[in-house]
């Protein structure tokens, strides 16, 4: 596959290299920023692997008391850890709970321990968090044995349908039925609000706008619902959700708890398309990937976002950039190439001339430049009209270079984007739409050979090309707009190089809930993740 | 029962069909082939002959496949005006559910005098004219801000109407020299929106809301409507449109906006309608072109 692809774009390995180049240049500086801060949501997701679960009688979780409380006491400079396994030891409460219920009332008083009250702190904390990696761990071969045990799906790309009804008791159902029909991965569609909520809520939930809060609960209900679904099907079916927004660091070590498989955890959407602060998203990300790496979990990239906000043809380089960053940012965080589901899509105006040809280049470069990466091919949003009929047509066509180009990972379009949420009958006709594509075309990989100087090469070299070419810009941008903020990268969302948005480094949501590390920062979650080790 | 003789014997029926009906049921009113269209107010839907009536649709029954789920589907059919209705297609979706694909002529009549529809209370204009209307009676820009409110993190409607790639074929308000659009992007909270249209003076106020769910778009729009009214004294409030395919046709009222647009609108429509509702004092009188 890997030296058939490299042959099909006569791509140059140096310009390839050049590229991968520019990205770290672009991506390293902010790696240093991201070191250098935490966030309440890093933190919290601490305080979830050492077991602190739960809310009060107004849904606000003991995480966030406890941060809260622990801030205004000493600060988060030096991570959250110390001082309440310092006041563990002191007494203050027999456990973790009781801390940080009395601790939301202000009966705690926390302090920075020092000599041996701080090693014994870091210590004990180092013990406590250890126990979740550990649940983590033990999560991924549990994932492993039912893998060997019911299998992977016969065929690629893996079938990805979408659960959104707002009632996680609606979605199982619908999961396991889209799973009998074919689906080898379902993700639940969060509540769209979720994502500036800078809490998790807590337990089932029944309502939601346009999908299902990301809770702890739901992800071990939908999880067991589709173990059940496995052993039915005699193939592993894997869970996807959403690491994104002010709690991407929470929901992330949520989902290796609860042994979900794939996460959406793109390194700038929260940035341009949530307005979230790029520091804080930066640093909650750079966290979420680690756990990813360690759960074993594919991430799916949201470079589709840039085709639906720019014209498709225009903006294709955009993603061939997004996916290069996204690729330094993920290995950086410890990520493996076969958990990197980069993300791309079928969203140029079908008006266009050509628009198929140049639609098998894009999704060609993407195969080609990522051999080993499991590509998120994603369908037509944009040019859907309401008009079923012909939107089944350009559904097709999207599933044809889905084959066409050895995808790995299939998001199922639907004739009915843009009218309802899929019915029953639209996830149906969009399987068979799949199966129709996979069974009467999918060995035509080894058939399409796109002649050399044609018009797929032609077009696939421009888009490398144009992406060099904004990379260098960014890397070496210099508007020096903020002397804060040297970061090149940053400089260049700052002044609307990626989908026309502006997002300075000093504004967006979340920017409160950043802390500047202090010498002594200490987070075992972190130390663990980094070191490997399990305890 | 292949679907090929299923479909054939479909159309076979329906032809049968509609020659018997064109025989015997000749509607009062209703146009004989050789008469056009547009003549008659009484309308039936158009397969391949005019008054042939037929439909087709689809839907799912939760009920697991067989001949008693097909017959409920054809009384589901009859129920629904299709008299004679043809069921083309069945298939199972699941052990507990079937989806079907019927076929059949309707037997209502449509009268086209009683449809009412809202009449744009505006004239068009072209970009060009809109800019010298602005320029020559406004006498400095015409402020717009825009936002996608709530939850909604869709600003494929927004920025349609704003970008200067605009939509079908026209450029968006961004393009307009005498405009000065704000664009705040998705999931702008209330308050923000309120004091950016405070802090830029804006003329006009544009929410879009596209993906919805019970009734999301209609809370979030009075929520922001009432929060403008709150904010600012009687009379100087913005203009206040809301856009979405999901927005009833007449409902500014319960909303508590000036105008409603739905799907399908063009960035020219909407500046049109600025023009016409800011920039020229409005003439009740003035129908559409």
């Amino acid at each position: 596959m890997t030296s058939r692809a490299r042959r099909l774009l006569d791509l140059d390995p140096a310009t390839v290299r050049r590229a991968r180049t520019l990205a770290r240049r672009a991506g390293k500086p902010v790696v240093d920023l991201a070191k250098a801060h935490t966030t309440v949501s890093v933190e919290r997701a601490t305080l979830r692997l050492a077991g602190l679960s739960g809310a009060d009688h107004e849904n606000v979780p003991w995480v966030n008391h406890l941060v809260d409380a622990v801030r205004e006491g000493v600060g988060l400079e030096h991570g959250v850890t110390t001082p309440v396994w310092d006041a563990l030891a002191r007494g203050e409460a027999p456990d973790l709970l009781t801390l940080a219920q009395k601790a939301s009332s202000g009966g705690v008083s926390f302090r920075l321990p020092e000599k041996a009250g701080l090693t014994r702190a870091r210590r004990n904390a180092r013990r406590d968090v250890a126990r979740g990696i550990r649940t983590i761990d033990r999560q991924r071969a549990t994932r492993d044995r039912l893998i060997t045990k019911h299998g992977d799906p016969e065929t690629k790309p893996w079938v990805y349908l979408i659960v959104a009804t707002g009632d996680i008791y609606e979605d199982i159902p619908q999961a396991q039925e889209a799973a009998r029909e074919g689906a080898d991965i379902i993700a639940v569609i969060r509540s769209t609000g979720q994502s500036l909520l800078d809490f998790v809520p807590e337990g089932a939930t029944r309502e939601g706008y346009a999908g299902t809060y990301a809770t702890q609960e739901n992800f071990r209900l939908m999880r067991a619902a589709l173990d059940e679904s496995s052993k039915e099907l005699g193939r592993y079916i894997r869970l996807t959700n959403y690491a994104s927004g002010l709690c991407m660091p929470e929901i992330a070590t949520l989902a290796g708890l609860e042994r979900l498989d794939m996460m959406l955890n793109d390194s700038m959407y929260g940035i341009l398309f949530r307005d979230i602060n790029p520091i804080r998203t930066f640093v909650d990300q750079r966290f979420s990937r680690q756990i990813h790496a360690r759960a074993g979990i594919i991430i799916n990239t949201g470079e589709d976002n840039y085709l639906t906000t720019a014209d498709a043809v225009d903006a294709a380089h955009t993603v061939t950039v997004s996916q290069l960053l996204n690729e330094y940012f993920a290995k950086e965080a410890g990520l493996a190439d076969w958990q990197l589901g980069l993300g791309h899509a079928f969203e140029i105006d079908p008006a266009v001339p050509q628009s198929f040809r140049l639609e098998l280049a894009h999704a060609l470069l993407a195969r080609e430049l990522f051999p080993q990466a499991p590509l998120k091919w994603m369908p037509p949003t944009k040019h859907m009209t309401g008009d079923v009929f012909r939107g089944y047509l350009l559904d097709g066509f999207f599933n044809l270079v889905g084959a066409m180009t050895g995808q790995g990972i299939l998001l199922v379009g639907m004739m009915t984007e843009a009218v309802v949420t899929p019915w029953l009958s639209d996830r149906d006709l969009a399987l068979q739409n799949v199966r129709y594509v996979m069974n009467a075309a999918g060995g035509l990989t080894e058939d399409f050979h796109p002649p050399r100087g044609g018009f797929i090469q032609q077009r696939a070299h421009q888009v490398l090309a144009e992406a060099i070419e904004l990379l260098e810009e960014i890397a070496t941008d210099q508007g020096g707009a903020d002397p804060h903020y040297p970061q090149p990268l940053l400089e260049a969302i700052a002044d609307g190089t990626f989908g026309a948005m502006k997002r300075a480094p000093t504004k967006g949501k979340g920017l409160d809930g950043v802390v500047v590390k202090a010498d002594g920062y200490d987070n075992p979650a972190v130390t663990l993740l980094e070191e490997g080790s399990t305890t | 029962m292949t679907p090929r003789t299923e479909a054939q014997e479909a159309r076979n029926r329906s032809r049968r069909h509609v020659s018997e009906r064109r025989m015997e049921d000749a509607v009062v009113g209703e146009t004989s082939l050789a008469e056009s269209v547009l003549t008659t107010p009484i309308v039936r839907p158009y397969g391949d002959t005019t008054g042939d009536g037929m439909v087709q649709v689809s839907f799912t029954l939760p009920l697991p496949h067989d001949k008693r789920a097909e017959g409920a589907a054809l009384q589901l059919a009859a129920k629904m005006g299709m008299e004679p209705a043809i069921l083309v297609h069945a298939k199972a979706i699941g052990p507990k559910f079937t989806f079907f694909v019927v076929y059949g002529s309707v037997t209502h009549l449509v009268d086209v005098r009683e449809v009412q529809v809202v009449e744009r209370e505006y004239d068009l204009l072209s970009a060009k004219d809109t800019n010298a209307a602005i320029r020559k009676h406004l006498r400095r820009k015409l402020v717009v801000v825009g936002a996608c409110i709530g939850t909604d993190a869709h600003t494929v409607g927004i920025d349609a109407i704003l970008n200067i790639k605009g939509f079908a074929g026209e450029k968006g308000l961004e393009y307009y020299r005498e405009m000065a659009v704000h664009n705040l992007g998705a999931q702008v909270l209330i308050p923000d929106l309120v004091n950016t249209a405070r802090e830029v003076r804006a003329d006009a106020v544009l929410v879009s809301q596209v993906v919805t769910q019970r009734d999301a778009h209609i809370h979030n729009t009075q929520a922001m409507s009432a929060a403008f009214r709150e904010a600012f004294p009687k009379g100087k409030v913005p203009l206040l449109i809301v856009g979405g395919p999901r927005f009833e046709e007449g409902s500014a009222g319960t909303l508590g906006v000036d105008r409603i647009f739905g799907r399908g609108t063009t960035p020219g429509e909407v500046a049109s309608y600025l023009v016409h509702a800011l920039v020229n004092p409005p003439t009740p009188s003035r129908k559409g072109a």
